[in-house]
């Protein structure tokens, strides 16, 4: 047993938190963030040059590596920086297009960028009820319908969407020229798109593919999941630190007890956030990913919620402004939750695997 | 014991939500249910119209322009208010002035100061809490020096509530450096538009604009604008904080926030059934449910003492504390229920057919993060928890 990462990763990771830090000081990150196209397309090339993009996607799919620490390695470096750039469609649109045999140099490179349409208004979790409909027309295929909060929508030049096709759920790519999309920025910062498809020309990725997609929606999870632990340790660092220095009553509020042992309960669930995390990202490619990745998610939405919650009650109102790094913190821990399907969504299926 | 109302109190709730149906313009309904900024515009016609009622005041007696309300006709008022999608009365003036004034003002100050309030010719805001001063409140540092006639005031206060609309500040100066911190605080009437004084916005987690930081450089305030006695602004802070206090559980709100969180989970379509028949989601409802049936009771327990001693006890931080979390609950609960609908930053699709929510759900995650405030302000809850164990628990 080794709980290290591989030198490999550690040096992926050390370069891509060296270039994030360098190049998304906060005060970036808040202006490029809330701001058309909600991402900076100059550091979006820059964390491809990385090969940030290429670690999501295993050697024989053109990328080197694709496992579920490879994925956690990158988000958490985003998370620790609360990064703006759309990296999850690229890893969902990766992890489905490696169920075919597609060649995906353009998307691990940077040089295409993706987004992936799932969840519908209407059944944003749960995509067996998705009313999106593939039709057969001539050579190719149609799709008809409409694609809610597909991260990153704002900025993509190709999205692939689950569709019904005869029934079964499938996978078909749309250029986005070719559709509806209109982007928007969200909540805690970075873009998303309404994608309405009116018998848009499509091209069919995958017919069969809701063991595809769930496998997209489990490495999405770990992905998710390890932003979330690495904004969260930042977030409770910059807690514990403000405990240090904010001085009432003569003294540190930091030295009181009350606020201590809070501080400490914060602590307690980050640890279990990540070895939760840990435990999704080993079994990623394996039988029970699906069950392991709900857990990690169910968590990891209730921790967040603890976490961003008090962080903000323990700042007092300084976390309440805009103007306070801490509170964009806040906001992407607690938006976490609803991506992907939330932490209630995944109790039920952690229970319903059992 | 009886927990019923009397025929007279139903009469006066019926002659209440009456009122706001004829009353109440819609514009300004509408925008409060939008959960969205209301303008300045809204609260002053808004005001306006239960001043004519005679309604504007609760808090104040009869012989000041007050309606002269039992607590439970004050009880009954809040929740009908909610229930209408009234906004909420900006406390500053009428709730936190005007009681001190009655009862620490000369007769000079209650004559030409309470009108004016009632009249809406005065808009006022709070100069208390500053950057090192937060709920540490004693340690305030804004100098007010005597010089003649004046008082000349420097330092700079923060979380200064809608003093972007503000006409008048009242602050909290230090005026005896020497003292023990409470023994050495003024409380004087500040006119925004004596020169020295700059207002700037601050930009809440959410984007929205509602405090201010005030800088006061050199500011010449005339010595008739003392409240009270010099140095005893510490015991007018504290008889205000009991006042700010009552209403604080916010039953109201959080009854008429539990029907739309129940309303939108019976509409919302999870995994192919309405959001409500998710044992889960339904548990989440149902547990708030519990707590608010509860605090509905403690609130009118506590105002039943209050009405019998004639003023709030220490044990009214209770509302504070439970009240909040039971109201940040159910503004958690219909942001989860709008899952990734949720998403958007507030104004960014307009659009009515693109529209992930309509309007009066769009804004949900942003109330949830701008009511992550109620457990900060009026003495955050961990303040009201010292106020309990001290005064309450003799610990």
């Amino acid at each position: 047993m080794d709980f290290d990462l591989t030198e490999d990763r550690q040096m992926l990771s050390d370069s891509l938190n060296r270039f994030l830090a360098d190049k998304y000081p906060v005060e970036h990150r808040t202006k490029v963030a809330y701001a058309e196209p909600y991402h900076d397309p100059a550091l979006w090339d820059g964390i491809a040059e990385l090969g940030a993009l290429f670690a999501l996607a295993s050697e024989d799919k053109g990328g080197f590596g694709g496992s579920g620490f490879d994925i956690s390695v990158v988000f958490e470096a985003m998370g620790r920086v609360i990064c703006p750039e759309p990296v999850l469609g690229a890893l969902l649109a990766s992890r489905i297009l490696s169920h075919t045999d597609a060649d995906q140099e353009a998307l691990l490179s940077g040089a295409v960028r993706y987004a992936v349409g799932l969840g519908e208004i209407e059944a944003p979790y749960d995509l067996s009820f998705i009313k999106t409909e593939a039709q057969k027309s001539g050579d190719g295929y149609t799709v008809t319908g409409r694609k809610s909060a597909v991260y990153g929508g704002q900025a993509a030049e190709v999205i692939l969407v689950a569709a019904k096709l005869d029934g079964k759920l499938a996978v078909l790519s749309v250029k986005a020229a070719d559709a509806d999309v209109t982007g928007y920025g969200m909540m805690d910062g970075g873009g998303a798109a309404e994608v309405l498809l009116d018998g848009t020309p499509a091209e069919l990725v995958l017919a069969d593919a809701e063991a595809a997609i769930q496998d997209a929606v489990n490495a999405g999870i770990v992905a998710l999941c390890s932003e979330a632990v690495g904004a969260m340790e930042v977030l409770h660092a910059m807690t514990v630190d403000y405990l240090k220095q904010r001085k009432q009553f003569g003294r540190a509020i930091g030295s009181f007890q009350a606020l201590q042992h809070r501080a400490v309960d914060m602590l307690t669930e980050i640890e279990q956030s990540r070895s939760i995390v840990i435990k999704a990202a080993s079994e990623l490619n394996g039988e029970d990913a699906t069950k392991f990745c709900a857990m990690a998610k169910n968590l990891i939405g209730r921790a967040g919620r603890l976490v961003a919650e008090e962080a903000i009650q323990m700042h007092g109102g300084i976390a309440m402004t805009w103007e306070y790094p801490g509170s964009h913190y806040a906001k992407r821990i607690i938006m976490i939750d609803a991506q992907l399907g939330d932490t209630d969504y995944q109790l039920a299926k952690v229970a319903s695997a059992a | 014991m009886d927990l019923t109302f009397t025929d007279e109190e139903n009469a006066f709730r019926q002659e209440v939500r009456d009122f706001f149906r004829e009353n109440l313009p819609k514009e300004i309904s509408d925008a409060v249910k939008n959960g969205g900024e209301l303008t300045k515009e809204h609260m002053e016609r808004y005001h306006a119209i239960l001043n004519e009622k005679g309604w504007l005041a609760s808090t104040w007696p009869e012989e000041y322009g007050g309606p002269g309300w039992t607590p439970v006709q004050r009880h009954i008022f809040d929740e009908e208010s909610c229930r209408a999608y009234a906004p909420r009365i900006v406390p500053f003036g009428l709730n936190m002035l005007g009681p001190v004034l009655q009862k620490f003002g000369t007769q000079e100050q209650k004559d030409y100061y309470l009108p004016r309030i009632l009249n809406g010719d005065d808009w006022w805001c709070q100069g208390y809490s500053e950057p090192g001063a937060g709920s540490d409140l004693a340690s305030l540092k804004t100098r007010a020096v005597r010089d003649g006639d004046h008082y000349v005031i420097n330092g700079q206060k923060t979380w200064t509530t809608l003093g972007q609309h503000a006409d008048w500040i009242f602050c909290l100066c230090r005026t005896d450096p020497d003292v023990k911190q409470q023994e050495g605080i003024s409380f004087i009437l500040v006119d925004l538009k004596t020169p020295g004084i700059e207002m700037r916005p601050i930009k809440l987690i959410e984007g929205g604009h509602e405090v201010n930081e005030v800088f006061f450089t050199d500011v010449r305030v005339p010595v008739e604008n003392l409240v009270g006695k010099e140095n005893q602004g510490w015991t007018i802070a504290k008889y205000l904080l009991t006042h700010e206090r009552t209403g604080i559980a916010g039953v109201g709100a959080s009854m008429q926030s539990l029907e739309e969180v129940k309303a939108l989970a019976r509409k919302t379509m999870r995994s192919g059934k309405p959001l409500i028949e998710d044992p889960l989601f339904a548990a989440r409802i149902a547990q708030v449910e519990v707590d608010l049936e509860a605090m509905k009771i403690t609130n009118l327990r506590m105002l039943f003492k209050a009405q019998k001693q004639g003023a709030p006890g220490a044990e009214t931080s209770i509302l504070k504390i439970k009240g909040t979390v039971i109201n940040q609950e159910l503004k958690d609960l219909a942001r989860r229920a709008l899952g990734p609908s949720a998403a958007p930053f507030p104004g960014h699709i307009t659009d009515g057919n693109l529209a992930l929510a309509p309007a009066s759900e769009a804004n949900n995650a942003a109330r949830y993060f701008n009511n992550r405030k109620t457990s900060i302000f009026g003495g955050s809850n961990e303040i009201q928890r010292n106020i309990l164990s001290k005064a309450v628990l003799e610990l």
